[in-house]
């Protein structure tokens, strides 16, 4: 009773190609945000290429509140910097905040959420418990709390605000990767790789780490997000890299200068601008990611 | 039953607000900055006041607020004062209490933040809910994606959207401020006072609102699918339910527990997008203190702040979570 | 094994069913072509390997097929005192005031059937108010609890959250919301595959018991032969979408036609060939990619050359079984070698 199924090839099977781009056709949301981020990075490395970045975007390179003119596209601030080169350096400074806060939001994540999604126990109690105080406090009041008493205000760089802004970011990585590995742990394949002699740490990176790809993307997305946003806010209220060009300093100063009531708007426009897209941008990438990593939510579509 | 859970979660609500204070009060300890000097540097600063005795003064206030004893002192101190309800002193507005600044800036925030939670939570669910319904017309389901993207942007950036174009260029509500001082010299309990704080408060309301409830709805509408997909809605239709009551008891009665869940969670988030909304729009609750106080080196009405907050987070968390076994039988005689 | 009793009557009549899933990889016909027929009482046995199509007729007698699923074509006729319907061609509102009152479902109900948070009444009052809109509250609670009494229930369930009942129990109840409209029709789907074997058999015995009381036909989905042996009167087994063979279930057992029957019960595990398992060689084929011809051929050791080139016969054989296979003729006898090496080169279907 030996019989073989011969492989069956059917003619009208589409190719590899065609099926990647009838998903990227579905998933609207994964193209849209990754175009726009292609924007900004274009606009803004091709800007620091095109224009001398490293001066233009700082006072006294430009005369005082011009509104757009040929010269000046975007217009320039009340200290004399080009708006322009500001947009353009601000997207990579705002945008490298970002990326540290993300990162190490993500590597404390991955630590914390396996060691206490794998190992369970008393572990787990203690970072639950961790986790749980530090929900209670909200995360701008410990940010302002540790940034205005820890750091020197007149020496913060984008360096510390990457810091301060990922001491909470870790929490919603820790939290997924630590439901995920609870799941996949019960999964007959983590069983099947123990009793086949695998070490924990192995069975780890080899077996769950592929699986969670898409959750871990999509959950750095959202710490790349957390970072800008909280570094956003302690920018607002004047705890943020008092001499860079980021865009939450812009719109820091903007406000502080009352450009809108002084009739500035493009002082206040373009950063806003800036910001939103970057946001509306990653938010459409985390939602991608999302539906890759939960396929189910597609289905109302 | 219920009782025994009640009381442990009120236990576990004094905990956390123990280890939030004591966070609160180690970190800036760790620091080598002294507030006493910070903020009579910043005096120093902003009015050119210069006291040659000035270490002698800092000195003879660290005393008063206790900053020479040892630390394990102050700690008691700081903690039974914390359990007296006592914030200590504020630093800029001395001889007030930082109860005092607080206690007039609260009200306010209360009552834009729970507002507008309430009614950000309330539109969000429905509008998710209706995305989430396969039989929803496509313009309902097509408006999760826009609501989704203005929830990544800060509110306070939607603020200043609002700001410009609403208060500024077509003039029709006030720019900033809670009451028109000109009208009124102090908050009174008459029908027109509310009626000018409710025009001043819709623009902050507003974009807290318009920037949170594509979360509420993007988190409804996940939900609900998964919900769908369940068996039991499943075999409600197998039973030949009306689609009203499918969607109402099957599909939106299980799908909302998540999100109540996700209101303890988001409590932190919603006071961070209102302190910094408000800064925006100078509306005199804790947002604008904070602000003051970062500017003047405030330290103890700053960690005064931080620990009211933290106490209204986790006491709304708690009254959350003691709640929500009505929503979820299955809770009942559960863990916790 | 059970004999049928009681008057017959056809209860449920299906014709060339067929239904289409469009995926993205392409087209699959998830049932392809199924007749059936089953008289007042009666129940019937549906196996297959998962996949093979037998959910997919459930839902589609239930109209319950969701895109990218189509009804494509055939009918289902349900005989009530109401006189005929074809199940498939009813509006939306006419199938949902069909569905329970006419035609139930229960479903694998031991894990998730039942929406956690509502009573158990309140589960079963409301499935009855949206299709008796002017019955009493009283009257309708009186109703429920006897249903929940006739499947061995206490009373008091009514008032309990589905968390507070064993899998057993939430079964029941899943039988008492089936029968509480004395449907003609009732398709329990897997019924006890989350069950454990002592509650299993209870369970079944429960059916039978309630469906004879109300003289409903039964299809029986499953794919446990053994239990199948104990409870119907029919077999059918389904393969890749298509039925295969149709039986008394005395006889599939003791002389099963088609070579994919055979080997199910031979799969089974009995008292004398203790310890030796015969298994299916072989994987059930991707609905995506079905064999040539006959699409169990792969898999069949009685296998031909016919067989990979032409789709078989439906035959009835002289004693009311069906069977769908090369080994026999239009009119279900045994072919001869000769006869199947002609037939290939004839009529090439």
């Amino acid at each position: 009773m030996q019989l073989s199924i011969p492989a069956q090839q059917t003619s009208g099977q589409p190719n590899r190609w065609i099926l990647i781009l009838r998903y990227m056709r579905r998933n609207k949301s994964l193209v849209v945000g990754l175009a726009m981020l292609a924007f900004l990075l274009i606009f803004s490395i091709g800007g620091s290429l095109l224009i001398d970045t490293s001066t233009r975007a700082y006072p006294l390179a430009a005369p005082a509140v011009q509104p757009p003119s040929p010269e000046y596209p975007l217009g320039t601030d009340r200290d004399g910097r080009d708006l322009l080169a500001v947009m353009a350096r601000g997207i990579l400074l705002t945008g490298s905040i970002g990326v540290m806060a993300g990162t190490i939001g993500l590597v404390v994540g991955v630590i914390v959420g396996f060691v206490a999604g794998y190992y369970g126990g008393w572990i787990d109690s203690v970072i639950r418990w961790l986790t749980e105080v530090l929900m209670t406090i909200p995360a701008l009041i410990l940010q302002i709390i540790i940034a205005s008493t820890i750091v020197d205000k007149n020496k913060v760089t984008i360096f510390t605000m990457a810091g301060v802004a990922s001491i909470l970011s870790w929490m919603g990585t820790a939290r997924i990767v630590r439901s995920q590995v609870l799941t996949l742990r019960e999964r007959t394949f983590v069983n099947m790789a123990k009793l086949s002699g695998m070490g924990n740490l192995e069975i780890i990176f080899r077996e769950l780490m592929p699986n969670m790809l898409p959750y871990l993307a999509a959950s750095f997305v959202g710490a790349v997000m957390g970072g800008i946003g909280s570094s956003f806010g302690l920018e607002i209220l004047g705890l943020g890299p008092a001499r860079e060009p980021t865009i939450g300093m812009t719109i820091r100063w903007a406000q502080f200068h009352s450009a809108i009531f002084n009739r500035w708007w493009w002082w206040v426009l373009w950063p806003s601008l800036v910001l939103i897209i970057i946001f509306a941008s990653l938010s459409l990438i985390n939602r991608g990611l999302d539906e890759i990593a939960n396929p189910r939510v597609r289905r109302s579509e | 039953m219920r009782l025994s859970y009640v009381i442990r979660r009120f236990l576990f609500f004094l905990l956390v607000m123990w280890s939030a204070a004591t966070v609160l009060f180690f970190v800036p300890r760790l620091s080598p900055i002294n507030p006493i000097r910070e903020r009579f540097a910043e005096i120093q600063r902003s009015t050119g006041y210069a006291p040659r005795d000035m270490e002698q003064l800092v000195k003879a206030f660290e005393a008063k607020f206790g900053l020479n004893k040892p630390l394990i002192e102050q700690y008691f101190d700081y903690i039974s004062g914390l359990a007296r309800g006592d914030l200590g002193y504020s630093l800029m507005r001395y001889p007030r209490t930082v109860n005092e600044l607080i206690g007039q800036a609260l009200p306010w925030t209360i009552g834009l933040v729970t507002v507008t939670t309430l009614l950000t939570f309330l539109i969000g669910t429905a509008i998710g809910a209706l995305a989430g319904w396969p039989r929803s017309p496509g313009w309902v389901k097509g408006m999760v994606t826009p609501l989704m993207v203005l929830a990544a942007v800060p509110p306070y950036l939607l603020g200043l959207v609002l700001i410009y174009f609403i208060a500024f260029r077509a003039k029709l509500l006030p720019l900033s401020g809670a009451y028109t001082t000109t009208r009124f010299n102090a908050p009174e309990l008459s029908l027109e006072f509310l009626l000018d704080v409710g025009r001043h408060a819709i623009l902050p309301a507003l974009s807290l609102i318009v920037a949170s409830v594509g979360f509420w709805a993007l988190g409804m509408r996940g939900m609900g699918v998964t919900v769908l997909g369940e068996d039991y809605v499943n075999f409600a239709e197998h039973k030949g339910l009306k689609q009203g009551r499918i969607f109402y008891w099957y599909y939106v009665r299980n799908a909302i527990l998540p999100q109540v869940t996700g209101l303890a969670l988001a409590f932190g988030s919603i006071v961070s997008a209102g302190i910094l909304v408000e800064y925006l729009y100078g509306f005199p609750g804790i947002g604008s203190l904070l602000n003051a106080a970062i500017g003047a080196n405030d330290f103890f009405v700053i960690y005064g702040i931080g620990m009211i907050t933290i106490f209204a987070v986790g006491f709304s968390m708690m009254v959350v979570d003691i709640l929500y076994p009505l929503l979820d039988p299955r809770i009942r005689y559960d863990r916790r | 094994m059970t004999s049928l009793n009681g008057t017959r009557s056809v209860a449920l009549q299906i014709n060339d069913l067929q239904v289409t899933y469009y995926t993205d990889a392409g087209r699959v016909k998830a049932v392809d072509g199924v007749s059936l027929t089953l008289q007042s009482g009666e129940r019937l046995g549906l196996v297959g390997e998962s996949g093979c199509g037998k959910s997919t007729l459930a839902l589609a007698l239930m109209q319950m097929i969701k895109p990218p699923g189509r009804i494509e074509s055939g009918s289902a006729i349900i005989y009530t005192d109401d006189g005929a319907v074809d199940l498939l061609k009813l509006s939306e509102e006419e199938m949902r005031q069909t569905r329970l009152s006419k035609i139930s479902y229960i479903p694998q109900g031991a894990m998730n059937s039942l929406n956690p948070v509502m009573r158990i009444g309140a589960q079963m009052l409301d499935a009855m108010q949206d299709h008796l809109p002017r019955a009493s509250k009283r009257e309708l609670i009186e109703r429920a609890e006897h249903a929940l009494e006739s499947v061995e229930l206490k009373r008091s369930v009514f008032q309990m959250y589905p968390h507070e009942l064993s899998g057993g129990m939430k079964q029941r109840v899943c039988i008492a919301i089936g029968i509480l409209l004395n449907p003609k029709v009732i398709i329990a789907d897997e019924p006890t595959s989350a069950l454990d074997v002592v509650v299993q058999r209870q369970v079944m015995e429960t059916i039978r018991r309630v469906q004879e009381k109300i003289n409903a036909a039964v299809i029986l989905i499953g794919h446990d032969m053994g239990l199948m042996a104990q409870v119907t009167h029919r077999v059918a087994v389904m393969y890749a979408g298509k039925l295969v063979e149709v039986s008394n279930v005395r006889e599939i057992f003791r002389h099963p036609l088609h070579p994919y029957a055979q080997a199910l019960i031979r799969s089974l595990p009995r008292l004398k060939n203790k310890g030796v398992f015969h298994g299916i060689p072989g994987l059930a084929p991707s609905l995506l990619h079905l064999p040539s011809g006959c699409v169990f051929h792969p898999r069949c050791d009685r296998a031909m050359e016919i067989c990979k080139i032409a789709a078989p016969p439906r035959s009835t054989t002289p004693d009311g079984r069906f069977v769908s296979c090369h080994l026999y003729d239009e009119q279900g006898n045994p072919t001869t070698p000769d006869q199947r090496g002609m037939q290939a080169h004839t009529s090439p279907r």
